[in-house]
């Protein structure tokens, strides 16, 4: 949609601003898989508390704005349950395996020139885009 | 008490720059992938607008220490593994069938969309499993 590029670079600002206050208070690296993981798996026992207030930011926020707004914004995502579950299965594993995600290391690797950060990255977005190759214009399914 | 404000505080930034970019709508992500589709170039923005803040924030962190103690994490070492491989590509995959990665999955957990929290209950059993199938990689050998 026409100026979706001016909310892209202002919502990226913001998303860039969070890491850096994250990294410069905390002295922590803003990657949602991590925050997350180390919760599920234990992990992050050490700084549990750290994790859950990220993490209840990251859903309150926007759950106080949908309910300021007087509604979530406008969103699209397949309703194909099968589909919902193997994509979260490979996403939860998938970022774990790789220690990061588009956060990790798309935002705060890529920004610190890590090899790591942007080696994941090249390969995921070339996955991305293979998979929504293959199920969107070969099978229809998404 | 700090500490957790503070992380409280970045969450929040960051679910609402998710909201505010587009990234929380699963449409706009698989829009950046399909580059023989219907191309929408909105994500480079956004991954462009927040790689700014931080190279200049990990710019400033030479030298210094974080503002409320302890030490800022080490660059990793330049290793790329199987597992950076293997689990940034099934990490694709799926983030090209739904369009949802951790962040936005979170984000959006408040838009009140059942299929939304199928995705990240699934996320979160994956992410329950991993040390299990960490294990079991590790234990194949090296080139197979």
């Amino acid at each position: 949609m026409y100026m979706d590029w001016v909310y892209g670079l202002v919502g990226g600002l913001m998303i860039g601003g969070a890491a850096a206050l994250f990294l410069l208070g905390n002295g922590r690296i803003m990657g949602a898989s991590g925050l997350i993981g180390g919760v599920v798996d234990g992990s992050g026992r050490g700084n549990l508390g750290e994790r859950l207030a990220f993490l209840g930011g990251l859903v309150g926020a926007p759950l106080i704005a949908v309910l300021l707004r007087g509604g979530p914004p406008e969103t699209e995502l397949t309703g194909n349950a099968a589909a919902l579950v193997a994509a979260g299965l490979l996403v939860g594993i998938g970022t774990r395996l790789a220690n990061g995600c588009t956060s990790g290391h798309g935002v705060c690797g890529i920004s610190r020139l890590s090899l790591r950060g942007i080696v994941a990255t090249a390969v995921y977005l070339a996955a991305g885009a293979v998979s929504l190759y293959v199920f969107r214009h070969m099978l229809g399914a998404v | 008490m700090k500490r957790l404000l503070l992380a409280a505080a970045s969450g929040g930034l960051f679910g609402l720059g998710l909201m505010v970019s587009g990234m929380t709508n699963p449409a706009k992500v698989q829009g950046w992938l399909d580059f023989l589709g219907d191309w929408d170039p909105t994500l480079a923005f956004v991954l462009g607008g927040a790689i700014l803040p931080m190279f200049l924030a990990w710019r400033y962190a030479e030298g210094r220490r974080p503002a409320l103690g302890g030490s800022f994490p080490a660059k990793p070492d330049p290793v790329i593994d199987r597992n950076l491989v293997l689990g940034s590509a099934m990490f694709g995959v799926g983030w090209g069938l739904a369009g949802l990665c951790p962040g936005p999955a979170m984000a959006s957990i408040g838009y009140g969309n059942p299929h939304v929290w199928l995705f990240v209950a699934s996320m979160i059993a994956g992410m329950a499993v991993t040390p299990w199938t960490r294990r079991k990689l590790d234990a194949l050998p090296a080139k197979g």
